[in-house]
């Protein structure tokens, strides 16, 4: 009994250790893979693996208009990220950001055509995220509502709200918004953010905008929701294990909903990055598929804010990269690179991790007593990371 | 015949089968009883192939098999039929019991012939089921006859059944009884896993008992008697011929004890009603009345026991009362006021602590850590501003285990860390410890899947809890754990009270008719 103790206590000292390898040496390893892939790929095209990733990075981070791009799509890709994430803490999968995020660059849009001209950001921007952040609430709530009051599943209801939501934008705005001859509405001149340039001008022509900095202020606000709020601690909780929640006096159909219309406010705020930001109207289409990245963000950011600024620039570089090697090998390539890192960190984290475990274990035998706890239930493959 | 020797078999550190052993002879119904966790389940799962013994021999018709896989035992005409329906409800039942071995015409599904071999079975073997209809339409009883079906459809001769009884009705289980029957009359072998001795007696032609793992006695139904079994499984006072055991001290002596009926009750020694219930009817997704007009109360300083074979409405009572179930109709009174309709943490601050039947599906989350575990149901009064209090969550969780002995003693560790005895004491902690004021402990399986050393701690918690003068109204499939800790037992069966006994004088034996329903009132 005694030994068994002190075998407790020495496989503890190193705890936070082991903790800090088993969050990041997974993702590592599904990254090699993904590159390794990537080199074939590169090699299949005729050409040198060294020079397309050189050329990409050159693209990328070599210089300051190329890093602008890169962290003007970072500001997207964290937002949509941190919406699919959130929602997976809950136990729930958000396919909806793409509509909760043209919903709320829509609604930002028509608040600024609203406004008198020269008023000063700081004044407006809270109107502005109330409006963007209120119209993806709406968006994302709707499949909240209906999961908790009617057990519609959220993965049906959000992708068929996106066919319903784009086309209802689309409709206002080649009927009603539209400028003549062009797919945008007219431009706002009230609150509008300054870019990157603005204050440091070798990023002269980048996106790149204040909007940034709004997104680490969200990230850093959900990070504390999730992990030092009453609210987070039920909200993992739904998400973790919906019947021990309950007995924890949660009322899981609740936390569902508020997830979701939480889970949308965040993306729809994201069109902010767009419509305030950078183009200063609302454009269809302008989503591009950020919403549908954002999950691949959110999984391989394993659902954790840091880890989700991390896949954002990630996934980033890998998009604004696409156009750097262009010359070298077809675009598409990138998007295939983007499609082999998914698969790889939805197939070789868990397995990485399970021999990750297997071997500690192998290390530890005789020593530590296992767990009668059995093995890990989880809904989704990467719902259930640790903080 | 079929013969295991000396199985072994261990999950982590929980020895399901210390050298278990089995023999049955070809042509019989061979029944193995046992409370929970006695390691009949695991044993049968070795036998057809699921899982491979540590060690030990399996042979099967003089075969040695030992170590074969599921397919092998198919191949050489061993089937399971579980415990849960494993049917397809969109499929039909001929459907359902080809698939996997469908029948094809170049390459193409031929219905047709499989229908009529379906049918023929359906008529060779009494079970009685719509071939073309779908599982869906189905009732419960019919989809475990496909189940059986599809064994025998695979030419199963040793047919295994786990708990084939615990989802039917007394006119299903008369009707599967006539078809097992059959099946035996035509040299079929069945093994059928149960613990309610009134269908071991009426079903079986032998009988193992296990307990802990171990089997304690192969008997011959017709030598044999309720009561006898139950002491063997109970491990109480056993006295069986040729197992070289010393008979031990009288058990308790039953003498001027009252039993009186349902909605009679005698009345509690103690001081007034902390927890009430009245004429408490629940339903389930599967029966309407699972909690059938159900009426009791415990005062302060008692310790009521629930009684019963799992699956009598016991898991249903205790979530009603502890607001996770819908009441259909009647009452539940906390301190003479009304809960009801009341949420589970109006309950909880009232209150009324809950120490859940299944520690790893409600009473812990098992990613969150210990100190997260702690405040689990009182998250609400742990904030600050808004947030989470951490420094107080912190040393809450230093006190509580501190006081009640959790190992390892690291709050931040994951609950999954810990063994099953400290993941127990966890929830033990959280709703007995600390600064948590309680007037009511409902207390489910609180020492199930434990060790031995925690068994005792937590009885000692109980104990000292009652001394306290909280009331505690204590479900447990343990009989001797009931008996040990029990003021009075009430015994469930069929979703109602049958019984309910002074605790001093009550035995297995006296309790046992009642359980089993052979003295239901």
């Amino acid at each position: 009994m005694k030994l068994r103790w002190l075998g407790g206590l020495r496989g503890l000292r190193g705890l936070a250790r082991l903790k800090l390898e088993e969050a990041l040496l997974p993702p590592v390893v599904a990254l090699l893979i993904a590159l390794l892939v990537g080199d074939l790929l590169i090699l299949s095209f005729g050409q040198s693996p060294a020079a397309v990733y050189r050329q990409l990075l050159e693209g990328t981070w070599g210089n300051a208009y190329g890093l602008g791009q890169v962290l003007y799509k970072t500001t997207t890709l964290a937002f949509t990220g941190l919406s699919v994430a959130l929602a997976l803490r809950a136990g729930l999968f958000n396919i909806g950001a793409e509509s909760q995020l043209a919903a709320g660059g829509f609604a930002a849009a028509l608040v600024g055509l609203a406004l008198p001209a020269g008023l000063p950001s700081l004044l407006v921007l809270p109107l502005y995220v109330l409006a963007a952040g209120g119209a993806g609430a709406i968006v994302g709530g709707i499949p909240g509502v209906l999961k908790a009051k009617f057990g519609a599943h959220e993965v049906i209801t959000t992708i068929m709200l996106n066919f319903i939501v784009l086309a209802l934008l689309n409709y206002l705005i080649t009927t009603r918004y539209k400028v003549h001859d062009t797919l945008h509405t007219a431009e706002i001149k009230s609150g509008v953010l300054p870019r990157l340039a603005d204050f440091y001008s070798p990023f002269h022509g980048s996106a790149a905008n204040a909007v940034l900095v709004l997104a680490l202020v969200i990230v850093a606000a959900t990070w504390w929701f999730l992990f030092r709020t009453r609210a987070g601690f039920e909200l993992r909780a739904v998400g973790l294990q919906p019947p021990a929640a309950e007995y924890a006096g949660v009322n899981v159909g609740g936390v569902w909903w508020h997830a979701m219309a939480l889970a949308g406010a965040i993306a729809g705020i994201g069109g902010l990055n767009y419509v305030l930001g950078y183009k200063h109207y609302y454009e269809e289409g302008f989503s591009a598929g950020a919403g549908f990245l954002g999950i691949a963000v959110a999984l391989v950011g394993r659902s954790h804010p840091v880890g989700i600024v991390i896949a954002a620039v990630l996934f980033a570089t890998l998009s604004q990269g696409g156009l750097a090697v262009n010359a070298l090998v077809p675009k598409q390539m990138v998007d295939v690179l983007q499609a082999v890192v998914i698969i790889s960190m939805a197939t070789a984290v868990p397995e990485v991790r399970r021999v990750l475990l297997a071997v500690r274990r192998e290390a530890g035998s005789g020593k530590r007593e296992a767990s009668t706890a059995p093995p890990n239930r989880t809904p989704l493959p990467f719902s259930r990371s640790t903080p | 015949m079929i013969r295991l020797t000396a199985i072994e078999k261990s999950f982590g550190p929980v020895r399901a089968n210390r050298g278990a052993s089995l023999d049955v002879a070809t042509g019989e119904i061979h029944a193995i009883v046992g409370e929970n966790g006695a390691g009949k389940s695991t044993l049968m799962r070795i036998l057809s192939g699921m899982f491979r013994p540590d060690s030990g021999r399996i042979e099967v018709n003089d075969r040695d098999v030992t170590g074969w896989r599921t397919a092998d035992a198919i191949a050489s005409g061993v089937g399971m039929v579980h415990q849960h329906f494993m049917l397809v409800p969109t499929l039909t039942v001929t459907e359902n019991v080809t698939l996997g071995a469908e029948i094809t015409r170049r390459g193409q599904l031929d219905l047709a012939k499989a229908r009529q071999d379906v049918q023929a079975l359906v008529d060779r073997t009494g079970l009685v089921v719509p071939v073309e209809h779908r599982v869906a339409e189905l009732t419960v009883g019919e989809a475990q006859r496909v189940e059986i079906l599809k064994t025998l459809y695979r030419g199963a001769r040793i047919l295994i059944l786990d708990e084939p009884t615990a989802v039917l009705s007394p006119p299903e289980v008369n009707e599967l009884w006539r078809v097992l029957r059959r099946l035996r009359d035509e040299g079929a072998t069945v093994v059928l896993i149960t613990h309610k001795l009134d269908e071991v007696m009426a079903i079986s032609d032998t009988i193992t008992v296990m307990r802990q793992g171990e089997t304690v006695g192969r008997l011959k139904t017709s030598d044999t008697s309720p009561s006898e079994i139950a002491k063997m499984m109970v491990g109480r006072d056993v006295v069986l011929a040729g197992s070289g055991r010393v008979p031990g001290e009288a058990g308790r002596v039953e003498a001027g004890s009252e039993t009186s009926r349902a909605g009679a009750l005698p009345a509690s020694r103690f001081s007034l009603p902390a927890l009430e219930v009245r004429d408490l009817r629940v339903a389930s997704s599967r029966r309407a009345n699972v909690v059938d007009g159900v009426s009791f109360a415990v005062a302060g300083g008692e310790i009521l026991g629930i009684a019963g074979v799992e699956g009598n409405g016991q898991t249903e009572l205790i979530e009603a009362i502890a607001g996770l179930r819908a009441a259909t109709s009647g009452n539940i009174l906390l301190a003479e006021r009304d809960i009801t309709r009341a949420s589970v943490r109006e309950r909880g601050d009232l209150g009324l602590s809950h120490i859940p039947e299944d520690r790893h599906e409600r009473g812990l989350v098992l990613e969150y850590s210990v100190a997260d575990n702690l405040i689990l149901g009182q998250q609400h009064h742990f904030t600050k501003r808004g947030a989470l209090d951490t420094e107080r969550i912190g040393s809450h969780a230093r006190e509580l285990i501190g006081t009640y002995d959790v190992r390892p003693t690291d709050p931040a560790l994951p609950a999954r860390a810990l063994s099953g005895g400290n993941q127990q004491k966890i929830v033990i902690a959280r709703e007995m410890g600390g600064a948590r004021e309680f007037r009511v402990l409902l207390a489910a399986q609180p020492t199930r899947g434990v060790d031995v050393g925690a068994i005792e701690f937590i009885h000692s918690q109980l104990r000292q809890a009652r001394a306290e003068g909280k009331a505690i109204l204590l479900v447990s499939a343990d009989l001797t754990e009931v008996l040990a800790l029990s003021d009075r037992i009430a015994v469930m069966y069929g979703g109602k009270i049958v019984a309910i006994v002074d605790g001093m004088s009550a035995t297995a034996e006296r309790l046992g008719p009642y359980m089993t329903g052979a003295a239901a009132a």
